[in-house]
């Protein structure tokens, strides 16, 4: 039986007194532990030992999603089955909830959070493992050794991000809320990712993600492809998420893409997206605009099927989910 | 997805069939353990708790080939809550399946052949403490090169994984059988093809890890519950690796949740325990991580084929060279067996008058491969159905019609000397192209669109146990109780495929009583008469033949006494639904209980036995021990995929498979069977893969280890077809590996009619397919190898 | 260290003192002796070791049981109810749904989930909504058949007697 290491518990009523418990221990000694599907797992391979764990579920309003006339928010504590399953999203923002729904497995669902999904562990099939089965390769960079054995020459860990929400987040231009010992702040989601394997989060290590906040959708279509070898279970091995405003003639005023499980963090495409803008969704320029989209793809043989694959995949896919786009 | 349909063909009339319709052979009835599995009262071996109860863990070499230079388990031992700390040279007595292959230690003595080969062991109050001690233990080690593959394998070494006499470098095993001559065959030909495969490895992943739990009494007498298939092997095993006499050792096999092959070796784990046990004198339990199921292995060899065929224009094979390379990781555990198989039944499906096989094993530092569903057929019949596909293209012919004209003929001996009985190929190939409409399909379908005709034999339970002996493969014991019951003994195993219930059904049906009144006592060493253990494909076959003389012994002790009581004669009386009655009047009737008591006061205390033995194989030639079976069962299948060019990806739409089964002894078990086949081909044809990095596993969990999901599964069309076979009972014959040998050859045939583009290896990966069609995907190869010259071939021994 | 817990399984209150680190899967299993919750890779990869947390289904591999005091806790134990088999398993027995049995006490548990807030779901339905339920036995396929089965009887149809 795989066991969790020993820990004392806490379960604090509010974002602020959980962040304040963060901050009075030292880094590694003190976690804060959502659904605990990312965690605990890691914690049962030893990759995480924490000697106090900060439950978040009891956290006062800490779940729920509410519509406003700024648009829509997402507490942290809110199950990826609740986002799944809310009507709003579904009505407004289905990508959201396509996203959701494509996490895992429906039981997983249940218990994961979408503060925690955009929280996840970055993930590498040297890394993911027993701590003897790692003992046996001599460790990597990111837990107890020195090397990214996925990339030996490197300075840095290619774990690869692998969260699904994140990337529609991103997309939509949504926003979150962390909540420190000392301050509050608001900060986009896409500027909570650091392209280190690592250190892959710009949190602070004291915050909690309590909220997300997207805007109003303005007509703003989005949507999220995932590759995975199964229809279940599994984690992203390439994701792509798209949208895009268009005038009423179809010309396209605003193009949002980004890629995930490729890289360190999820990725812009930025050229891409300045490429579509003023351009009609032709096949054409669907083409187009992917050739451009999918180079900053860097999947490495970290994960399931081959990198030249998934780097490969990550240009039909564009092409795929602006196509999806293209058709209203 | 449209419903999946059953439909089993008419029954066919049979001489041999008694007067009394069967009233429960043949019937959709529930399993006898169904309600306790559903209420979750069956207790599996993790489930199993004694007083005293301490828990057990294994330290495990984290290099894939070295010595060991020294185990200091000083530390470990003075620990608050570790009772016992084991090391090898406590059980250095080799053992291993094979007599030929006594190769593992409990713990490993001088070396470590792959990572998570075991090198000490603790018992400690619970398992967290015993855990926790492992980091105590300070084992020193000489790291050796590593050989991770047949070509490392075959390279000159000063350091082979096993040193011994009996083996060459890290050559295990090397074969060479002939029988007639091939070459001549070629000449004959109007077309020969000959080409290269890979077989990609892959294992059980049954959903129970293993566990097993020792009990060594104040009595001197050490019992071990285990979850295993094989627990008459583990018996003798065990004794001989602690020394004791076999008379003292009880083994008893749990429910297994989940086999597959995976538990029919005897453990390491399970010596360690025992041992410990008697270290501690309380009773030890240890449960495997899922991370060292894999380590425990024994599953899907990786093997490396070539095949040279001869046909004719009409598509006649004059002539077939087959050559397998398998690796065989660290043991030998089934290894020389599986080499064989991969050689033994290619004679069995179609017809093959001369026939060539060169078979090679070798050691690598991975977890030692072994027997899984289809043992060692797997792997030829992928590469057989492909090679078959593409001669059928060369000749222009109809890859149904190259097929059913060669289905070998009923009651005829191979080339290789195997006794052929019944045959259902013909209506089984018949009936899946009729039901999918193969041959309009077939060439015809939409690009991307594909269609795959594939046919397969299996054994149905090995001919010959794994070491040599006259006595009976399974034994059955019949016990009645005043009340009406009947207790059966048998040593069978119970793994999920429903064994229990067939020993029931069969008992059942022969004394006229109800299922309900029938109580099995199965997989006890020192309760149960041998039977020798769920694998190959035998237990219906044998322990239903033993169940049957067992009850036909019995009866006339019943029908005896209730003849004189009710004043009939004796042939006049039948049994059936709890009664003893008249044929003529069946108003003249006793209950079952009754003549039970009747007969007690008769004949004193009631009880029976009866056994099974295969018939002998005619095969003299070394290796003729491997193939010989009671009766083989067919399958074909015809499999319907749709891929997406621009990613590879495959989606398949529909199987059909049809399964000779003999005679189903319980049709919705037997459908359970084929499903589960088809599902476990499927993974292995799409996606499954036991692959090793850096010397260790690369993907060693059920996340990264991919098995279906329910979202994977296609729908399947199971079609049974009965050919009551003389040697099953009722005519039954295996139906719970054969189903799987078509599934996986289907996958990438169909795909060639699809989008024209050959995958000659498994598994058959969206990312080669994508390769395939830019034109980039390597073809496998073949080792060169010196095989040794053939074996002496003697005549064949007369029917028995 | 050991912490006192009160939990309710199954209809009952109990009380049991674990470390906090046990995760429910071990409690239920050690502590409890409710060994009808089986567990397959203790990470959260196969689902064996679903139970039901207030009714929805969740993963006893991955939940600390200090956070379900005040929930209601069914395993399959608590499935049988007075004695008496629930639809489901009635339906699974008579379907062959269970070959080993391994994975079924998590699938059933999934499977009463998706029944009580769908009582008539299609097959693609029940196949999404047990997609992290592993089996290895089957092919699936008889246990879907059995979901239908049990979903086409009356649902609050505890008919049978546990002991057929």
């Amino acid at each position: 039986m795989m066991r969790l290491p020993p820990f004392r518990y806490f379960a604090p009523k509010t974002a602020r007194e959980a962040a304040k418990m963060l901050a009075d221990h030292a880094a590694d000694e003190a976690m804060a532990v959502a659904g605990g599907t990312d965690l605990y797992p890691n914690m049962k391979r030893r990759q995480f030992t924490p000697k106090v764990l900060i439950g978040l579920h009891r956290l006062e309003e800490s779940r729920g999603i509410e519509e406003d006339d700024d648009g829509v928010t997402i507490r942290g504590m809110t199950t990826l089955t609740q986002v799944e399953n809310d009507e709003i999203l579904q009505a407004h923002y289905p990508a959201i909830a396509k996203a959701a729904r494509l996490v895992s497995a429906p039981i997983l669902r249940n218990m994961g959070t979408i503060g925690g999904n955009l929280c996840i562990d970055t993930r590498c099939n040297y890394y993911n493992q027993n701590y003897e089965w790692r003992k046996s390769i001599n460790f990597c960079m990111k837990k107890d050794g020195e090397i990214c054995w996925v990339a030996p020459s490197s300075p840095r860990c290619w774990a690869v991000s692998s969260s699904d929400t994140a990337p529609v987040l991103m997309v939509l231009d949504a926003e979150c809320t962390l909540v420190g010992p000392r301050r509050v702040r608001r900060v986009p989601v896409k500027s909570l990712y650091h392209l280190d394997g690592i250190d892959f989060l710009k949190k602070e290590r004291d915050e909690i993600l309590t909220e997300i906040h997207v805007p109003k959708s303005n007509g703003m279509r989005a949507t999220y492809l995932k590759l995975r070898r199964r229809d279940s279970i599994d984690f992203p091995i390439l994701g792509v998420a798209a949208a895009i405003e268009t005038a009423k003639d179809g010309t396209v005023e605003k193009a949002r893409i980004v890629l995930t499980a490729v890289e360190s963090a999820p990725v812009q495409a930025e050229k891409a997206e300045a490429l579509l803008v003023g351009k009609k969704l032709t096949e054409e320029w669907i083409d187009e605009a992917a050739a451009v989209a999918y180079r900053p793809a860097k999947p490495l043989d970290n994960t399931d099927l081959t990198h030249a694959y998934r780097k490969k995949m990550a240009r039909v896919f564009v092409a795929r989910a602006l196509r999806e786009l293209s058709r209203g | 997805m449209p419903p999946t349909k059953t439909d089993v063909a008419p029954e066919q009339s049979s001489p041999a069939q008694e007067a009394e319709p069967l009233s429960i052979i043949g019937k959709p009835l529930m399993k006898v353990d169904a309600m306790a599995k559903v209420a979750g009262e069956t207790l599996f071996a993790d489930d199993l708790a004694f007083p005293r109860m301490v828990f057990c863990k294994m330290k495990r070499s984290p290099h894939p080939h070295a010595r060991i230079l020294n185990v200091d388990t000083s530390k470990a031992e003075v620990l608050p809550g570790v009772l016992a700390v084991l090391v090898g040279s406590e059980l250095p007595i080799p053992f291993g399946i094979l007599p030929v292959s006594q190769d593992e230690h409990a713990l490993c003595l001088d070396k470590v052949r792959f990572v998570g080969d075991p090198v000490a062991a603790v018992a400690a109050v619970d398992e967290e403490t015993a855990e926790a001690a492992l980091e105590h233990i300070d084992v020193e080690y000489k790291v050796l090169p590593s050989i991770m593959s047949i070509e490392e394998a075959l390279a000159d070494t000063d350091e082979p994984i096993h040193a011994s006499e009996r083996i060459d470098g890290n050559v295990h095993k090397a074969v060479t059988l002939q029988f007639g001559d091939v070459e001549e065959g070629f000449a004959e030909a109007d077309v020969v093809r000959e080409e290269s495969f890979f077989f990609e490895g892959n294992t059980h992943l049954p959903m129970e890890q293993h566990a097993a739990i020792a009990v060594y009494g104040a009595d001197g007498k050490m019992t071990v519950w285990s979850s295993t298939q094989t627990p008459h092997y583990v018996h003798r095993a065990m004794a001989k690796v602690l020394e004791m006499p076999p008379s003292r050792v009880r083994i008893i096999a749990c429910p297994n949740g989940g086999g597959f092959g995976g538990k029919s070796d005897p453990f390491n784990h399970e010596m360690v325990v025992a041992k410990l046990s008697m270290k501690t004198r309380r009773p030890v339990k240890i449960t495997l991580t899922r991370e060292e199921v894999f380590y425990c292995h024994r599953g899907r060899h990786p093997v490396k084929m070539w095949v040279k065929t001869g046909i004719k224009k009409d598509g006649s094979i004059t002539a077939m060279h087959f050559r397998s390379f398998l690796d065989g990781g660290a043991y030998g555990s089934y290894g020389v067996a599986s080499l064989y198989y991969t050689g033994a039944l290619q004679t069995v499906t179609y017809k093959i008058p001369r026939y060539k096989f060169e078979g090679l094993r070798v050691f690598t530092n991975k977890p030692p491969c072994g027997p899984k569903r289809g043992h060692g057929t797997v792997q030829p019949r992928f590469a057989i159905e492909c090679h078959l596909d593409k001669l059928a293209e060369e000749i222009q012919k109809s890859p149904l019609d190259i097929r059913l004209e060669k289905v070998v003929e009923p009651f005829s001996t191979t080339a290789n000397q195997l006794k052929i009985r019944t045959v259902g190929l013909k209506e089984c190939l018949e009936r899946v192209a009729e039901r999918s409409d193969f041959r309009k399909k077939h060439r015809n379908l939409p690009r991307g669109r594909g269609i795959a005709i594939t046919a397969s034999s299996y054994l149905t339970g090995a001919g010959l146990p794994i070491y040599w002996n006259k006595l009976p493969h399974s034994g059955v014991q019949l016990q009645l109780d005043r009340g009406g019951g009947v207790t059966a003994f048998c040593g069978s195993t119970d793994i999920g495929q429903g064994s229990d219930s067939v020993l029931a059904y069969i008992v059942a049906e022969e004394l006229g009583v109800e299922v309900e009144d029938v109580h099995v006592v199965t997989a006890d060493t020192s309760l149960t008469p041998v039977d020798l253990g769920s694998y190959s494909s035998r237990v219906t076959l044998m322990t239903g033949n033993a169940a049957i003389q067992a009850a036909r012994r019995l009866k006339p002790l019943l029908l005896d006494p209730a003849a004189e009581k009710l004043q009939v004669p004796v042939e006049r009386l039948a049994m059936a639904h709890g009664k003893i009655f008249d044929r003529q009047y069946p108003e003249v009737s006793m209950d079952f209980a009754e003549a039970v008591v009747l007969a007690e006061a008769k004949h004193g205390t009631l009880g029976s036995t009866g056994s099974y033995t295969p018939p002998r194989s005619r095969g003299r030639y070394k290796g003729a021990g491997v193939g010989p079976s009671a009766t083989y069962s067919y399958s074909a299948c015809v499999l319907e995929l749709e891929v997406d060019e621009d990613t590879g990806w495959v989606k398949i739409e529909h199987i059909w498979i049809a399964h000779d089964v003999g005679k189903p002894i319980n049709p919705l078990l037997a459908i359970g069977q084929i499903e589960g086949s088809v599902y476990m081909g499927l993974g292995e044809a799409l996606m499954e893969e036991q692959v090793f990095r850096k010397g260790v596993h690369k993907i060693p969990s059920m996340l990264d280890y991919k098995s279906p999901t329910f979202v994977d599964m296609p729908p399947v069309t199971s079609i049974l077809i009965e050919t009551l076979d003389p040697q099953g009972p009722y005519g039954a014959k295996e139906c719970g590996q054969g189903p799987l040998l078509p599934v996986i050859p289907a996958v990438p045939i169909a795909i060639y009619d699809a989008v024209g583009v050959r995958i000659d290896e498994t598994p058959v990966s969206p990312d080669k397919i994508l390769k395939a069609l830019e034109g980039r995907l390597a073809k496998p190869t073949v080792p060169e190898y010196d095989f040794p010259p053939p074996a002496e071939v003697p005549p064949m021994r007369e029917d028995s | 260290m050991k912490h006192l817990l009160n939990l309710s399984v199954n209809g009952e209150p109990v009380e049991v003192a674990v470390p906090l680190h046990h995760t429910l899967l071990e409690v239920l299993r050690e502590d409890l002796r409710l060994t009808g919750t089986k567990h397959g890779c203790e990470l959260g990869e196969c689902g064996t070791c679903t139970v039901l947390v207030d009714g929805e289904p969740v993963l006893s591999c991955l939940a600390l049981p200090i956070e379900l005091e005040g929930t209601e806790i069914t395993t399959v134990e608590g499935l049988t109810k007075d004695g008496r088999a629930h639809p489901l398993q009635i339906a699974f027995a008579e379907t062959g749904a269970a070959q080993c049995g391994y994975c079924t006490p998590g699938i059933l548990l999934a499977a009463k989930a998706l029944l009580g807030r769908n009582p008539r779901p299609t097959r693609l339905e029940i196949q999404e909504a047990l997609a992290g339920n592993l089996c290895r036995c089957t092919g699936y396929i008889q246990i879907l058949q059995a979901v239908e089965r049990a979903a086409a009887a009356d649902p609050a149809d505890y008919t049978k007697p546990i002991s057929v």
